[in-house]
């Protein structure tokens, strides 16, 4: 039994010997791999990237399979994707994995480059390794928009017309990159084609390649140390105090320190396979026809910051900043290594960095936040759906109820609500007569201002003053009505048949306007 | 490399002998750096018509695609009364499915006027919808409006909507179609005249903005 043990062994070790004498790679691979790092960087801390990367496969291994079912063609793409979520065995399951598996890799790129920003490791010598991970988070983001248009439904196709929108912008070349990125005149077939282009094989294989130089960098400069407060980064003595560093503590990464990477990009394959199985595939939505307009579109979470901002920017500002913001922001993470090569690591000794993060995660969540609502959007159905509430046509005299049906009519629930039903574009009505006197609304309904269309043309002089005298009535939970105190003085001065409907109360210096 | 292997001419010392200076000068170097020029002529004369076909699409005027279509008779459109119409766009090609059509919305002003607006928001392109009660389009994405003549009324767009070069052809409403409309691009073959981006003011009303 031993003997054949031994012959077991031998045999294995002989059948390596035969390869690597030929392939001469398992040695070098096997070195790398166990190279020695600093104990302090063996930390839960140091665990994203390699995640990024599993996650990285889990894509490309997903992209293939679901390639062998998808069309890439303008008239087939949604009718494969229905095809796979509801006719081919584990079709769902596996546009589910591929989806969710895309949200978790962009959230993994952004914890992984706050980790590496925090932790000051983008500093000397890891400049490089920075840059090209710039690089990847924005090819990451580039798969996501363009996987977005993969599933080719309604959102996909509307998407695209904003793409081209903002192409549009461009000053000189505007119209020649519309058609660049449309492929055409139209959104249609070419445009499908170059995106599946760009989603299946260019970024893709830039981005391989890009993972393969951030590796090797990191392999060749060490995974940084833990950062103190103090120990300053300098070029001419860092690399000698990793080195001395590394000899005194080392531990071989693998598998000393990389257990935990493969510990939790389990449980992040864990999480991906959860959410593909509970909440399943994302879409595809409505099919892409652009003739069925009763929709809504919305870009994917990645992007919901992006819609949210372009709903803020005042006409005159969109270009500029649509087209000067990227470009900075964008030049700002790729020159940052080289421009704070040296200096202190510890985030405790960098308050700039921390409120940076800080601010930036706090305005990119509350834009997204915005964007899964979008409060800007008109409500279409508010009109017809959100009856007025009943107890404001209570004790209300005929005119104003016929003002509560003009309310209705003129679609003015679209964008205001009553009793928290309606569009949120404009402000609630609920009290709009106590912080308005009924010469300020009569003005705002007929000549709009602010964010409102003027409705001089749309309303006749009928309907606008029962609409008025119904909004006269709104005044929250009985508050005063704004009045026009001057009109009081004036009134007072001549005689006593005042016009004004306030109430004989002690006349307080109100003022209406904000 | 494997280590067993020298470079041929490689020497241990830094600064090169008189030797291999002429080495580095010799036929075969001469005749390399001529390959490499070879190939960079070659790899020019490939790359000319690889950029043409990948720019292809940008050379076409926007303008130049596509055609006049008819939307039926003018019988269809009351006057006063703004309807959807739908039609297949003239510049549509081979596998475009469903997205080669298009829908505008089509104005009646009066029995001979008539104004074709296209229906994507002249913000980001989004489908507006039109409410004939407040006679206003609306924009989904971002709240765009616009009145009844397409003029911008409120919200992002900086200027109002596009509109389609028409023609009535016997009892025939008939439209130039292109491509999609942007602020580069043209909806339709009109006049060059008009600049697509200009950014209107709000609303010229004066006095307090409440709220």
């Amino acid at each position: 039994m031993a003997d054949l043990k031994k012959r077991t062994v031998d045999a294995g070790m002989k059948a390596y010997g035969w390869l690597e004498h030929r392939l001469g790679l398992i040695k070098p691979m096997w070195a790398a791999a166990s190279h020695p790092t600093p104990a302090n960087n063996a930390s839960w801390m140091y665990v994203f990237g390699s995640a990024a990367t599993v996650l990285l496969i889990l894509q490309v291994v997903t992209g293939i399979l679901l390639a062998l079912v998808y069309s890439p063609s303008a008239s087939e793409a949604w009718g494969s994707l229905n095809l796979l979520n509801h006719n081919i065995a584990l079709g769902w399951y596996l546009r589910a994995l591929h989806g969710w598996g895309s949200d978790f890799m962009i959230a993994i790129v952004i914890l992984h480059m706050i980790q590496v920003f925090l932790f000051g490791a983008y500093k000397f010598p890891r400049e490089l390794t920075w840059i090209v991970g710039v690089l990847l988070l924005l090819m990451t983001l580039g798969m996501a928009f363009t996987g977005q248009v993969m599933r080719f439904d309604q959102d996909a196709y509307w998407g695209l017309g904003i793409g081209a929108s903002i192409a549009s912008r461009v000053p000189f070349i505007g119209a020649p990159l519309v058609h660049l990125v449309l492929g055409g005149p139209i959104i249609g077939g070419a445009t499908l084609s170059r995106f599946f282009t760009l989603h299946v094989f260019v970024i893709p294989g830039l981005l391989l390649a890009s993972v393969g130089v951030h590796v090797f960098m990191v392999l060749r400069h060490g995974v940084s140390d833990w950062p103190m407060p103090g120990r300053i980064v300098s070029k001419a003595t860092y690399e000698q105090e990793y080195h001395e560093l590394t000899q005194k503590t080392g531990i071989p990464f693998v598998p000393d320190a990389a257990w935990k990477d493969a510990v939790f990009a389990a449980a992040i394959l864990f999480a991906v396979m959860a959410c593909a199985f509970f909440f399943g595939p994302f879409g595809p939505g409505g099919q892409p026809d652009p003739t069925i307009i009763q929709t809504a579109p919305k870009p994917d979470f990645a992007f919901l910051w992006i819609y949210a901002v372009l709903a803020f920017l005042p006409p005159s500002l969109e270009t500029p900043v649509l087209l000067v913001a990227p470009v900075l922001g964008i030049a700002f993470l790729l020159l940052l290594p080289i421009f704070a090569a040296e200096g202190e690591r510890h985030w405790a000794r960098r308050p700039v960095a921390v409120l940076m993060v800080s601010v930036i995660a706090v305005t990119l969540g509350i834009f997204t936040h915005l964007g899964t609502y979008t409060p800007w959007s008109p409500i279409m159905e508010a009109w017809t759906a959100d009856a007025v509430p009943v107890k404001y046509l209570h004790d209300r005299t005929p005119l104003e109820r016929q003002g509560a049906m003009v309310l209705q009519d003129k679609q003015c629930r679209n964008c205001h609500s009553l009793a928290g039903a309606g569009g949120q574009r404009g402000p609630a009505l609920d009290a709009v007569a106590s912080h308005m006197t009924e010469d300020q609304i009569y003005r705002q309904v007929l000549q709009g201002g602010g964010n409102m269309p003027a409705y001089g043309n749309a309303l006749n002089p009928s309907e606008t003053k029962a609409l008025v005298a119904f909004l006269e009535t709104l005044r929250g939970h009985d508050l005063a009505p704004a009045i026009d105190a001057s009109r009081t003085l004036a009134s007072t001065g001549e005689t006593h048949t005042s016009a004004t409907p306030a109430p004989p109360q002690p006349v307080q210096p109100h003022s209406a306007t904000p | 490399m494997s280590e067993l292997l020298k470079h041929p001419g490689e020497s241990g010392s830094a600064d090169p002998t008189p030797e291999e200076k002429a080495a580095a000068h010799s036929r075969r170097s001469f005749l390399f750096k001529m390959s490499v020029l070879l190939n960079a002529a070659v790899g020019a004369v490939m790359a000319v018509p690889l950029a043409g076909y990948l720019l292809g699409p940008t050379m076409k005027k926007s303008t130049s695609a596509g055609g006049w279509i008819t939307l039926g008779s003018v019988d269809n459109f009351p006057v006063g009364e703004t309807r959807l119409v739908d039609f297949d766009s003239p510049a549509a090609r081979l596998g475009d499915g469903e997205t080669s059509k298009v829908a505008c919305w089509v104005r009646r002003v009066s029995a001979q006027q008539f104004q074709v607006f296209a229906i994507n928001c002249a913000h980001l392109g989004c489908p507006v919808r039109w409410f004939a009660q407040s006679k206003l389009f609306m924009c989904p994405c971002h709240g765009g409006a616009y009145y009844e003549d397409g003029s911008r009324a409120s919200g992002p767009p900086e200027r109002g909507l596009f509109e389609y070069q028409y023609k009535i052809a016997g009892n025939a409403l008939t439209i130039h179609a292109g491509g999609m409309p942007t602020l580069a691009t043209q909806a339709s073959c009109s006049e060059k005249s008009k600049p697509l981006i200009q950014i209107q003011s709000a609303n010229d009303a004066a006095g307090t903005e409440a709220l």
